[in-house]
């Protein structure tokens, strides 16, 4: 059952710097993760840190100068348009913005046909399929002649949900699906990829900022900051009981919904910045 | 050469399903599809239609008067004027065609791949279309009909060469916006072909704006050509528009009418392209705000059903007379710092009702005193922050009920719109407000420094060195490492955290009573929240400000509010001391909300808001919670968003 | 900024002998027999060889371009073929007419469309509903066609102003102000519709940003919100259709003053084309696309300072 299904290995990402001969702009600095089969690894981090594109190099949206990417057992560092419609059937991706990750000018029907014919799929099979998909995901069959602009933001999802279902899919990349939401769309969002993955054993990389919804649906969470990461392991641990600073600091910044409970994290993050600034000023002096 | 014409990635939606229908619905758009008709129908059958050949020459019957033989009489060379008009028709429809056939072959390819792939296509690219544009587009018609000759084909094509850039220019820029689009990224997980991507995802882009931006460049090419031709340098053999404008216009003193019908001619047919592009994009236009509408009436959930029958048609409409007849507050109100009594707020719609989105919501702020507003979108939250600002869109009409602030009212019973009059009095100096976006609302042409500097002028009647002494000082209470070096810069210059620092010095800089704070941290990093959640207690306690805390977000209200109100759909459902609320909630939807919180719950087990799936619940006291949860999803929780969504649609 | 320019500068320069090349490549093989031109009908084919010679009409294309443009970095763009007239003189007394009718149709675009375009955004109602209209007339009706409009009814009907030009050299200022008015105001006519809807879109999109309400809750005045922060936002792309348009009326200029018989650089252009007087066309192609250069630059600096983004990349 637990089998290796991702591992990342010192991956570098570069992207060009803007301007004649500006330095290169090193997005990821030599990051390692790893994912077994039907386990979620969650990835936390704040905006610049390079969470997005760790996920967009797995996927082959993101130049990748350096270390490999082996999924499945084949290195997919620099795969082909051809070795990526291959790929595609078992890598897939959610994305943020439920709003443009859609077609606006084409039906859900064709947007979730699309990754199928694309495998050669029949049109007959495929319609059977996106019945399937719009039942796994809680939509309507009367969706499928439905533009998105006619659904709400937790129904995008979604199709985006189902979208990335459509080849069965061992891997899905899920990349802050959930930060567009409302509170409550969020939570039911969450159960639904809880669900699929009970149901299906699909494995996730669900990158997020917010270190509560990462706590809530990973198995093993990383913390990237700044293009590196600087903690991981098992997902209690390293949100409950973190050890880098960095998280320590991203965990008391989150503000909890009571407010003694909130005050009394307010000094825990006081003390800890204090104690960083007396241990930068030791170190300075 | 030709407008610009404005790209939205969005516009694709409308084209294939109900832009024809839309077009048909708008009166100018039938008369100039009517009048393409008609003009296209002439020029097809001119054969048939007209009399004479369209250079038989009446030698003996010249520059005859309309009427007999000659329905429009003759020209100078005893022509018939209606044939000659006829096969000019054909000419110039067919020219101007091929004018526009040879730009968009050029400029629509060049601009697909441009766009899409950038890189040293693009650069020489952009470079070619810099040349195009500089060149002295007449001349270069003029040498071409001197090298080539007088042939309204040829100068057709190099006028189309020469406006190819405005189809490059529309296809590139297109293409770049929906280039980076997620679904485009989609479509290469896919693994989808660059040659599938571009017909299946791009094309449907640029589709809408090449009709509109044709529409126009057939009338542009119509007037080049007639233009040249005027100019006298047509081929006189073969009869156009221009040709007989020309003529017309030399025997201008013998036979006015001459050149009325070629005028009339270009006239029509220009004004009715002009009008088919205008339809175009109006119709354009009219989906996307009926997308947007949806949008936002999917957000606002059930609000849309409801209308307000005490509101009269926006026609009636009118504001109070200020002061004078300002009614006094109700008796043992006047301590209280700001005053909400029923409020309502709608917005007429075209049909006569009334679009509510704030509906009763009475609750007060105390000086000193922080009132957090939750809600999800759609609430009405901000909507009701907006009307104590006096802030709302020129559309919104206040429905029902009272707000007043410090013992007087700024919206009083009977008004239908916020007083800009008192609340000019008022913003700025005794009520501030703090956005949520720190970037966009900071106006990027200006200086950070200006920016705070010209209000406390304003407001305060400080002189510039007083104004900017104290702008230094508040940048530095913000928690501003270097206030010199930020208040020289340029917005753009600065990060968000500190952008958002800026603008609550500049809320705080009049020293107000009541500060309105929209959603202050949304924005912001978590790390980047904490810290300026720590600002705003510091600033909120040592000047003792009232605050209205708008938030989606109960850390943040936990963190800072004394009191909560929570808004649904426009109302408010709850309100209390804020350990009240967070604890023990009353209302359903308050707890649905608060269940949906997943600090504290157990990782990896469904929160039970969704079926059919049963949720894992660790103690008795929490499972007896979440079944009562369950319960509602069935019956009335029917509330939360997406239910009524599915209701309404 | 200072590198800018010169950049800019640069890339104009190149432009400008890409565009000479150009112009002159098409000239090279225009089909007229020049020589035949200026001899006439009655000369011999011996004379219009020796002539053809003489004018090095039977030199290879890069030869005579080159010498051509030696000639101009040494600031002799040449003589006419046709009369003996230097190309420089033969501009210099055209120009100032082809200019002034741009400048002042430009000037007078600029202010009206400001005005319209912010009252139409502002103000709404009728002045909006009147601006929308007019767009779409001005963009119905050809600027050219409009000027024959004009010439009919108010030179040739109401016999307000003269048909025809009444500029001859050293001509007062009396006779421009006369000659001048009707044609520029047909050229600032169907300018003015397209530039008022520009800047009113431009105005609106303006007025809809989020600074524009935080500065309202700051007590900043609507007036000085308006002057201060949404037109100076605006202006940009007002800069921008400004200088499309100027480009426009350089081209449309030539048919204007064809109508009204104006002594104008367009009215030098089409007589030069037709009769094939190489240097003539060639000195107007320069002068024209150094204008326009020299526009595109001014508008790139305004822009640059009015966005201090721009500014700084």
């Amino acid at each position: 059952m637990n089998e290796r299904l991702l591992s990342v290995d010192d991956l570098v990402v570069e992207y060009p710097g803007k301007g004649f001969r500006a330095e290169p702009f090193r997005a990821l600095k030599g990051v390692s993760i790893a994912i077994d089969q039907g386990r979620t690894l969650g990835l936390v981090g704040e905006s610049g840190s390079g969470k997005t594109t760790l996920g967009r190099a797995l996927l082959g949206l993101a130049p990748v100068s350096g270390g490999t990417v082996t999924f499945d057992g084949r290195d997919i560092s620099h795969a082909s348009r051809r070795q990526r419609r291959e790929l595609s059937r078992d890598l897939q991706v959610v994305f943020q913005d439920p709003y443009t990750s859609l077609n606006p000018a084409m039906e859900v029907g064709d947007i979730l046909a699309e990754p199928l014919t694309i495998q050669g799929t029949s049109a007959t099979a495929a319609n059977q399929r996106i019945r399937e998909l719009l039942d796994r995901v809680g939509l309507p069959q009367d969706s499928v002649h439905r533009r998105p602009r006619e659904f709400s933001g937790g129904q995008r999802q979604r199709v985006a949900i189902a979208r990335a279902l459509a080849l069965k899919p061992k891997l899905i990349v899920c990349d802050e699906p959930v930060s567009a939401l409302d509170l409550t769309t969020q939570a039911r969002v969450l159960d639904l990829f809880l669900e699929i993955q009970r149901d299906t054993g699909v494995a996730y990389l669900f990158i997020s900022h917010d270190l509560d919804v990462v706590r809530h649906i990973s198995h093993d969470v990383a913390v990237m900051y700044r293009g590196d990461i600087v903690e991981q392991g098992r997902a209690e641990l390293v949100t409950r009981t973190p050890e880098h600073p960095y998280t320590q600091r991203l965990l008391l910044a989150s503000p909890v919904p009571d407010p003694d409970r909130q005050a009394e994290r307010r000094r825990n993050r006081r003390r800890l910045l204090d104690a960083e600034a007396a241990d930068l000023s030791a170190s300075a002096a | 050469m030709t407008q610009p014409v404005d790209i939205d990635p969005r516009a694709g939606a409308m084209v294939r399903s109900s832009l024809v229908k839309r077009i048909f619905t708008n009166p100018l758009g039938i008369i100039a599809v009517a009048i393409l008709a008609i003009m296209i129908l002439a020029a097809t059958f001119a054969a048939l239609l007209a009399p004479f050949d369209q250079n038989f020459a009446d030698i003996g019957n010249t520059l005859a008067a309309p009427g007999g033989e000659h329905l429009l009489g003759t020209d100078s060379a005893g022509r018939d004027v209606w044939s000659r008009l006829l096969y000019g028709a054909q000419l110039t429809l067919l020219s101007a065609l091929l004018c526009a056939a040879v730009a968009i072959g050029i400029g629509l390819p060049a601009g697909l791949i441009a766009g899409y792939y950038g890189g040293p296509f693009d650069t020489g690219a952009s470079w070619f279309t810099n040349l195009l544009m500089s060149l002295p587009g007449i001349i270069v018609l003029l040498s071409a009909r001197a090298a080539l000759g007088p042939s309204v084909w040829i100068s057709m094509i190099m006028f189309g060469i020469l406006i190819s850039p405005g189809y490059y220019r529309l296809t590139r820029t297109a293409v770049q916006s929906v280039r980076n689009e997620l679904y485009v990224d989609a479509a290469r997980v896919a693994g989808l072909g660059d040659g599938r991507i571009i017909t299946r995802h791009i094309l449907s882009v640029v589709r809408a704006p090449l009709i509109i931006q044709t529409a126009m460049v057939l009338g542009v090419a119509i007037a080049v050509q007639s233009g040249l031709e005027f100019l006298g340098l047509g081929n006189p053999a073969e009869a156009t528009w221009g040709v007989m404008l020309s003529d017309g216009f030399r025997n201008v003193y013998l036979s006015p009418q001459l050149f009325v019908w070629p005028v009339l001619a270009i006239g029509l047919t220009i004004g009715a392209l002009v009008l088919l592009g205008n339809a175009v994009r109006d119709a354009l236009e009219d989906g996307q705000k009926i997308a947007k509408a949806k949008r936002r009436a999917t957000d606002a959930t059930g609000a849309v059903a409801a209308v307000d029958a005490r509101v009269p048609a926006a026609s009636d409409v009118r504001t109070r007379a200020v002061s004078a007849a300002l009614p006094a507050v109700e008796a043992g109100t006047e301590h209280h710092l700001l005053r909400v009594s029923n409020l309502g707020v709608g917005y007429p719609q075209a049909d006569g009702s009334v679009r509510s989105v704030v509906r009763n919501v009475s609750f007060h702020v105390d000086r000193g005193e922080v009132v957090g507003i939750v809600g999800e979108s759609g609430s009405g939250k901000s909507q009701t922050a907006f009307s104590i600002l006096g802030l709302l869109p020129d559309t919104a009409r206040i429905t029902g009920g009272t707000i007043q602030f410090d013992g007087a009212y700024t919206v009083a019973p009977g008004d239908e719109r916020v007083s800009q009059t008192r609340l000019r009095a008022l913003r700025g100096r005794r009520i501030a407000y703090i956005p949520q976006e720190p970037m966009s609302n900071l106006d990027p042409a200006y200086r950070v420094g200006s920016q705070l500097v010209r209000p406390m002028m304003l407001v305060l009647g400080i002189s510039r060195a007083e104004a900017t002494r104290r702008a230094l000082d508040l940048l530095e209470k913000v928690g501003i490492a270097d206030p010199k070096r930020t208040f020289d810069a340029y917005p753009h210059e600065i990060s968000g955290g500190m952008a958002q620092r800026v603008l609550i010095a500049g809320a705080i800089s009049c020293e107000p009573d009541l500060i309105i704070a929209d959603e202050p941290t949304t924005a912001l990093d978590v790390t980047v929240q904490a810290e300026v959640l720590d600002l705003l207690r510091d600033m909120q306690k040592e000047l003792g400000v009232g605050v209205i805390l708008v938030t989606h977000n109960f850390g943040v209200v936990a963190d800072l509010a004394d009191r909560v109100v929570v808004m649904q759909h426009g109302s408010v459902v709850e309100a209390g001391q804020v350990r009240d609320i967070l604890r023990d909630p009353r209302d359903v939807y308050t707890r649905t909300l608060l269940d949906s919180m997943l600090e504290g719950k157990e990782p990896m087990t469904t929160l039970g808001s969704s079926a059919p799936a049963a949720p894992v619940v660790p103690t008795l006291a929490d499972a007896a919670r979440v079944g009562l949860i369950t319960d509602v999803a069935a019956t009335a929780s029917t509330e939360t968003n997406e239910a009524i969504e599915e209701v309404a649609r | 900024m200072v590198t800018f320019t010169l950049k800019r500068i640069a890339s104009g320069i190149v432009l400008l002998v890409a565009i000479s090349l150009l112009t002159y490549t098409l000239l090279y093989f225009s089909g007229t027999n020049i020589a035949r031109n200026i001899l006439g009908d009655m000369a011999t084919e011996d004379q219009v060889a020796l002539k053809q010679q003489e004018l090095g009409l039977d030199q290879p294309l890069f030869a005579r371009f080159l010498d051509w443009a030696g000639g101009v970095l040494s600031g002799d763009l040449g003589r006419s073929w046709f009369n003996a007239e230097t190309v420089g003189q033969s501009l210099m007394n055209r120009l100032p007419i082809t200019l002034t009718l741009v400048v002042v149709a430009i000037l007078l675009t600029a202010i009206l469309a400001t005005v319209l375009g912010m009252t139409a955004a502002v103000k709404r109602g009728w002045v909006d509903r009147v601006v929308q209209i007019g767009a779409v007339i001005g963009d119905a009706i050809p600027g050219f066609v409009l000027a024959i409009i004009f010439v009919t009814i108010f030179a040739i009907q109401l016999g307000l102003f003269p048909a025809i030009s009444t500029i001859a050299p050293g001509a007062g200022p009396d006779a421009w102000l006369i000659s001048l008015t009707l044609p520029a105001i047909a050229m600032t006519v169907t300018a003015v519709t397209s530039g008022a809807q520009q800047v009113r879109s431009a105005v609106i999109a303006q007025l809809e940003k989020d600074y524009v309400r935080t500065l309202r809750s700051r007590g900043v005045s609507e007036r000085e919100i308006l002057f201060k922060h949404v037109l100076r936002s605006a202006a940009p792309a007002g800069l921008t259709v400004l200088s499309l348009q100027f480009i426009g009326m350089l081209g449309g200029v030539v048919i204007i003053e064809q109508i009204f018989a104006l002594p104008g650089m367009g009215a030098l252009a089409v007589s030069a084309t037709s009769l094939g007087d190489i240097p003539i066309v060639m000195g107007v192609v320069l002068y024209t696309v150094i204008i326009v250069i020299i526009v595109n630059l001014l508008v790139d600096l305004a822009n640059g300072w009015l966005n201090p983004k721009v500014r700084v990349s």
